[in-house]
């Protein structure tokens, strides 16, 4: 025997008694095993599944990140933003913790909201991974709430006034909303309290809870396993040995197929960070490099791009109070997809054309949200943004519509309904000096409303194909 | 174990008992957590009222000092402003009345005011809280023929009359707040406090 494979024998001897003491006390192991090679993902999984290790990855950097950020960061009102301009010139290195910090709160929502279309296109929210669809829904309203506190922290005007407008929402709640918002900000305006107190929430409270939220997450996710893009349960069909025939072992196949993907996120994150970190205005707004002025207002307010789509639709309509509840109604109806959509086919790739061109309509419609959130509500957009609401919301129910075949009269019924119902709200908001642009954008939701609800009734368009039994590889 | 002699009526009765007393400790204990959220005594003394020196204010002309980290906006209006406000009516404004709560029992009138000629109001909007621009001419190009002088809400388009009286069709659903205030004499404002006339 060579000497070098001596000294290899015994290193591996002297490791398995490591690992075996350790296994003797827990199941390091067996755990290792059961979630990575005995654990079976579908072997066509495509492109779109990515984004899901993705967002572990960005959640990792914002940990470090932020860990290292807070060394240097200091939570007053007097010493925030000059703290942030101490780290950015001053500190070591401290430009890249800021603009990987910043620059991965922007990457977060990309991923994640990649990810959530990706769950809308194969049904992955269907039965029996309802749960994990509702703990992956409030996994991303926790990010919101943590990244819109986050963005208080630099305290310039943006982060001052954007607080401002937020919070204010809570306002219109009737009776509670006045003191709860005074609640919220510890004080009678934005101040040094609030800036304390976001910062101990974005610090430790919403890191702890979306930690938890996204074992919940995992959890949920390993129990049934992934869905794919077929849609088509691997489990259903398994060999002699009890594996699913269509499953491969998670590690290393998808390991190593992950860290293809994680790599090219990478170079994909660098080039932003090292030459574009504020994105064009987009990912830090330019009127943040202010400090914050509870005295002026900046010209114009539009909070950081991932909030635009809901804030169009906050502004769009034309009352406080329904103006909030439907900006919450935009994410609350997200939760219940699941009950909403009962079409028993799952992947797109055997579901209709007409709900596929729902489907990229909806996505188009919240991208078109998301531009109109950055404008200023001029008439023109104004205009547009109510319209685009009106098909983000349609949405919901012409899903809930598809769950399965519907007769001719049906359909006839729910196009009258509807129509009833769009129209009725231009008449309660008649204002005569736009008349000719509400008449014309009236357009947008009839013809919406007739191509979804009249086509399945008079052609084939609606008819979902039938789904194979196991899942298409080539 | 054996359930021989084990009264369950008894036992559901404590476990019931205990979960609802450990329940009322779980909700009492959160009050303190809750409750330190609220405005602290050093927030609530900086709420202390302020002292205005209004004379130095020229006719037509604006001052913004702070209360409560709040910009409060002091108007002096010509007789011609206090003339052209006083007319616009129920046509162009949503509360022309000042029937909503928004302005202390002595303000509650034409010009929301004690004295006509000075108008005291937050400078937030009432729709989500920007400070709204003063823009006291009439008729501009930007704002149109139907602007008679007023506040302007650069954020979402709001605007208010000289009076602090919102315009209808803008989103802010409410006039500008009034905040309590009193004259300790001819040229000096105390904000924040009324002496309890209200």
């Amino acid at each position: 025997m060579k000497p070098d494979q001596e000294y290899f024998d015994r290193f591996a001897a002297g490791w398995n008694r490591f690992v075996g003491w350790i296994d003797d006390r827990m199941p390091m192991t067996s755990f290792i095993r059961s979630q990575l090679h005995d654990y079976y993902a579908p072997k066509n999984f495509n492109f779109w599944y990515y984004f899901g290790v993705l967002a572990l990855v960005v959640f990792a950097n914002q940990i470090v990140t932020g860990i290292f950020l807070t060394m240097s960061y200091k939570p007053s009102a007097a010493e925030a933003f000059a703290s942030v301009e101490y780290i950015m010139r001053d500190v070591e290195w401290g430009w890249l913790l800021r603009y990987m910090h910043s620059t991965g709160a922007s990457a977060f929502f990309v991923v994640v909201y990649l990810h959530m279309f990706r769950g809308l296109m194969y049904g992955s929210y269907k039965a029996p991974r309802e749960l994990l669809w509702i703990f992956g829904m409030l996994v991303y309203v926790a990010l919101m709430a943590e990244a819109f506190m986050g963005y208080l922290l630099p305290w310039g005007q943006m982060s001052y006034w954007g607080a401002q407008v937020i919070i204010s929402l809570f306002g219109a709640i009737p009776k509670i909303g006045e003191p709860l918002a005074i609640w919220i900000r510890g004080d009678f305006a934005i101040s040094d309290i609030t800036l304390n107190r976001f910062f101990a929430l974005h610090v430790i409270a919403m890191p702890l809870i979306l930690i938890l939220l996204v074992v919940f997450h995992l959890v949920a996710l390993r129990h049934n396993g992934s869905n794919n893009p077929d849609g088509i349960e691997i489990k259903k069909t398994k060999g002699s040995d009890g594996k699913p025939l269509d499953g491969i072992p998670f590690h290393p196949y998808y390991t190593v197929k992950d860290l293809v993907g994680i790599i090219v996120f990478a170079i994909l994150f660098s080039l932003v960070v090292f030459f574009a970190p504020e994105m064009g205005g987009y990912f830090l707004e330019h009127a943040n490099f202010e400090p914050a002025n509870p005295l002026v207002t900046p010209e114009h307010i539009a909070p950081v791009w991932y909030f635009t789509p809901f804030y169009a639709i906050l502004r769009a309509v034309p009352d406080k109070l329904l103006g909030v509840i439907a900006m919450g109604a935009a994410i609350f109806l997200l939760f219940l997809l699941p009950w909403l959509d009962r079409n028993p086919v799952k992947s797109m790739r055997y579901r209709s054309p007409l709900y596929k061109v729902l489907l990229i309509i909806f996505g188009l419609t919240f991208i078109v949200l998301g531009y109109l959130g950055l404008k200023p509500p001029t008439k023109l957009y104004s205009e547009l943004a109510l319209r685009m609401s009106e098909i983000y919301f349609l949405f919901f129910f012409i899903s809930w519509v598809y769950s399965r075949a519907r007769s001719r009269k049906y359909m006839l019924g729910a196009t009258v309904v509807t129509l009833v119902v769009i129209s009725l709200l231009d008449v309660f908001r008649w204002d005569p000096a736009n008349a000719a642009l509400v008449l014309q954008m009236w357009l947008v939701p009839a013809i919406y409303l007739a191509g979804f609800l009249l086509l399945p009734a008079f052609t084939r368009l609606g008819e979902s194909k039938k789904v194979p039994d196991r899942v298409t590889f080539e | 174990m054996s359930t021989d002699g084990v009264d369950l009526t008894r036992r559901h009765f404590l476990t019931v008992a205990t979960s609802v007393v450990g329940g009322v400790g779980v909700v009492a204990a959160a009050v303190p957590f809750l409750a330190s959220m609220q405005p602290s005594a050093r927030a609530r003394a900086a709420g202390a009222p302020v002292e205005v020196d209004i004379s130095k204010i020229e006719p037509g002309g604006i001052a913004k000092v702070e209360w409560r980290g709040r910009a409060i906006a002091i108007v002096r209006r010509t007789p011609a402003m206090q003339e052209r406000t006083a007319q616009l009516g129920e046509n162009i404004l949503r509360d022309p009345q000042s029937a909503e709560p928004q302005q202390p029992e002595y303000a509650t009138n034409d010009l929301r005011s004690i004295k006509p000629e000075f108008l005291v109001v937050v400078s937030n909007c009432t729709h989500l809280g920007c400070s709204p621009t003063y823009r006291p001419e009439v008729a501009p190009s930007d704002l149109g023929a139907n602007w008679h002088g007023g506040f302007f809400c650069p954020c979402h388009g709001s605007k208010f009359d000289l009076a602090g009286r919102v315009y209808k069709s803008v989103p802010a659903p409410l006039n500008l707040l009034v905040p309590p205030h009193r004259y300790l004499n001819e040229g000096t404002l105390l904000i924040g406090e009324d002496g309890g006339v209200a």
